[in-house]
């Protein structure tokens, strides 16, 4: 049979997530469409096991670190709410949005949160500080095997020196910002959905 | 008559009742009776005339099509509401290899070894394939983009208007009340002539004669078997139909594949031996004509099967073999990974693409949601099932080509003509996990863009 998905999803729930992450009626029902196709168990939630079905992810090296993101600290399921949430950092900015005037706090998906979405990639223990070791860890699942270890560190140890500028050996999510300023993180980090 | 059963009465008025019951219904009775008998007749008579006849001297009469192209006027008329949408990224909108992206993200002309930013390559495909990816959609029926008035595609059509309502439940009536059961009786008609004609020819000796009775027998079986599914078939190009002592590869949806292209031409079919109804007809089969089937322990051996396959092939009296090297049912918008046995036989491979048209109805087996008697019953509730084969012209491995090449040259050949996506990745994800080689392709590729920049800063 045919998934029924969008019957399951309320319109008042549909427009929470509106008014919270962005994306329009449409959007919000045909990504419901794709939770619900990665729902092979069909509890309205995905885990870590739903995600690594996908191929394509299953093969990127930093595939278990994305898939980490989704998943709030300590949990092992992510509901339709979180699903979204996390995929609002990957809402290109509208022009328009770049000036608004936001009571309720940033955007999901300025500039400031799409950075720190990239900087929780390499936070592994979200301390909000990347530590050597955590650099080298995350350098090492992305070249695998190819790089030796001397060579890795001496990379790791480079990309500290230039962005550390407090001295304490770690790269804080402000100097991660300023080491990054003239990158276009709007477009590097922006999925273009399609209404 | 059976008003006469009835034991319980009082003693008064009731049996009065009952005796007037019985002699008013009397003529009733033996009316009912002669009605059965002879709409008996007309159904099988007109089986027959319309149906086997026609299959067995493999003409058709044009009913089929002219049913279809009036349900593509019912679809037309109804003009199903739809807000549904096949896409949900724009993919492809910033393509650019690996590499590219990479150095892109480099600023400036004094190249660091590794940027924090180049996270954000991966980051961003990461997401991207879990909104959208090219692999898992291929194993779920496809989704059309207006409704067919049959449930079972309806997905996301939330405003149904009566009057579609009322087309959708006349089309229940029609399919479930008079086509359903049609169906049905001509597919225990074409398997059981099927089986019984097969050992009826096997037991004649070998020689021209049981090959010519074995083909014709066969094809008309088959021929009942499509009229059984009301499937509607235009060949294209049969000039390039495969010819004795080839192999007849094509793209594989669902198991009515066999049907198709066996009511067409003959072919020897290869597969495992089941047991129940499939293993009867398996052996009845392979009674009249050398069809392959492998013991479950015997598929295993690769070895044996490439031997029984390449014997099989060399002897030119026998007939082409039929294979599906994807291995598993694909959802007829995409064709995966062909399996490599096949092409490392060295005989020519005859290409067939099949394209089904998903509007009268989803011929894709989903495997892991239905089972073959679900299926079956989905078949032959549907509208219709239509479809188009193509014969591709020849094709043999090449100098220096390794079968692996044959095998993805052939592939893309396929996909083009179908109008199908050509995809690297294998039909065996539907049910495993993806190999951690590919993985370690994407983290070399990575390390050469680091390393790479370092070897030419020490040239510098």
């Amino acid at each position: 049979m045919g998934s029924r998905a969008s019957s399951l999803l309320r319109e008042e729930d549909i427009e929470e997530i509106k008014k919270e992450t962005g994306f329009s009626h449409s959007q919000i029902t045909r990504l419901y469409s794709r939770f619900h196709s990665l729902d092979k168990g069909e509890n309205g939630a995905l885990s870590r096991e739903d995600f690594q079905r996908i191929p394509e992810l299953a093969i990127n090296p930093l595939g278990d670190r994305i898939i980490n993101a989704f998943f709030p600290e300590g949990e092992d399921q992510v509901n339709f709410r979180g699903f979204m949430r996390t995929l609002a950092h990957f809402r290109p900015v509208e022009d328009n949005e770049k000036n608004k005037d936001l009571t309720s706090g940033e955007p999901l998906n300025s500039r400031t949160n799409k950075l720190h979405f990239a900087f929780q990639l390499y936070d592994l223990d979200r301390d909000d500080k990347i530590s050597r070791d955590e650099l080298l860890q995350v350098l090492r699942m992305m070249v695998g095997v190819n790089i030796s270890d001397e060579q890795l560190g001496s990379i790791a140890d480079r990309t500290i020196q230039e962005a550390d500028t407090n001295g304490d050996m770690c790269i804080s999510f402000s100097e991660f910002t300023k080491v990054l300023e003239k990158v276009d993180v709007e477009q590097k980090m922006s999925i273009r959905f399609l209404h | 008559c059976f008003l006469s059963c009835f034991s319980i009465y009082d003693r008064t008025g009731c049996v009065h009742v009952l005796v007037k019951m019985e002699s008013y219904l009397f003529p009733f009775d033996s009316l009912i009776c002669m009605l059965l008998g002879i709409s008996f007749t007309v159904w099988f008579t007109l089986l027959l005339v319309f149906i086997i006849v026609p299959a067995i001297f493999g003409v058709s009469f044009g009913i089929r099509r002219l049913y279809m192209e009036s349900l593509v006027k019912l679809f037309e008329v109804s003009e199903c509401f739809v807000n549904h949408f096949n896409q949900i990224i724009e993919k492809n909108w910033f393509k650019m290899s690996l590499e590219q992206e990479v150095q892109e993200m480099r600023r400036g002309s004094a190249e660091p070894e590794f940027d924090m930013s180049d996270i954000f390559y991966f980051c961003r495909r990461g997401v991207e394939s879990i909104v959208d990816d090219e692999v898992t959609k291929r194993f779920t029926a496809e989704e059309l983009e207006s409704w067919n008035l049959l449930t079972r595609s309806n997905y996301n059509f939330h405003h149904i208007s009566t009057r579609l309502t009322a087309l959708w439940g006349v089309g229940v009536l029609i399919r479930y009340g008079f086509l359903l059961p049609l169906r049905v009786t001509l597919a225990f008609t074409g398997v059981g002539l099927l089986v019984v004609l097969t050992s009826i020819v096997g037991l004649f000796p070998n020689g021209r004669m049981k090959n010519y009775l074995s083909d014709k027998v066969h094809l008309m079986c088959y021929r009942i078997c499509i009229r059984a599914l009301t499937a509607i078939i235009t060949y294209h190009d049969s000039e390039n139909k495969p010819k004795n002592g080839g192999i007849c590869v094509a793209n594989h949806t669902s198991p009515i594949d066999v049907i198709i292209l066996a009511s067409d031409g003959c072919y020897a079919m290869v597969g495992q031996v089941h047991g129940g109804l499939m293993g009867v007809i398996q052996r009845a089969m392979v009674k009249a004509c050398p069809h392959i089937w492998f013991e479950r322990s015997e598929v295993k051996d690769r070895h044996l099967v490439a031997k029984r396959l390449s014997d099989h092939v060399a002897d030119t009296s026998k007939l082409p073999i039929l294979i599906f090297p994807e291995g598993t049912c694909i959802n007829n918008t995409s064709v995966m990974m062909f399996k490599k046995g096949s092409f490392e036989i060295g005989c020519t491979v005859y290409p067939v693409a099949i394209k089904y048209d998903p509007r009268f109805g989803d011929a894709f087996w989903n495997s892991s949601k239905f089972g073959m008697v679900n299926y079956l019953l989905h078949m032959m509730s549907s509208w219709a099932i239509v479809c188009s084969v193509w014969y591709l012209p020849p094709m043999s491995r090449m100098e220096g080509e390794d079968a692996v090449q044959f095998a993805n040259r052939v592939k893309a050949a396929i996909a083009r003509k179908g109008g199908l996506a050509d995809l690297l990745w294998d039909g065996g994800l539907k049910r495993g996990k993806v190999k951690e080689v590919f993985k370690e392709e994407q983290q070399k590729l990575y390390s050469k863009v680091l390393v790479g920049s370092s070897e030419d800063r020490s040239h510098s």
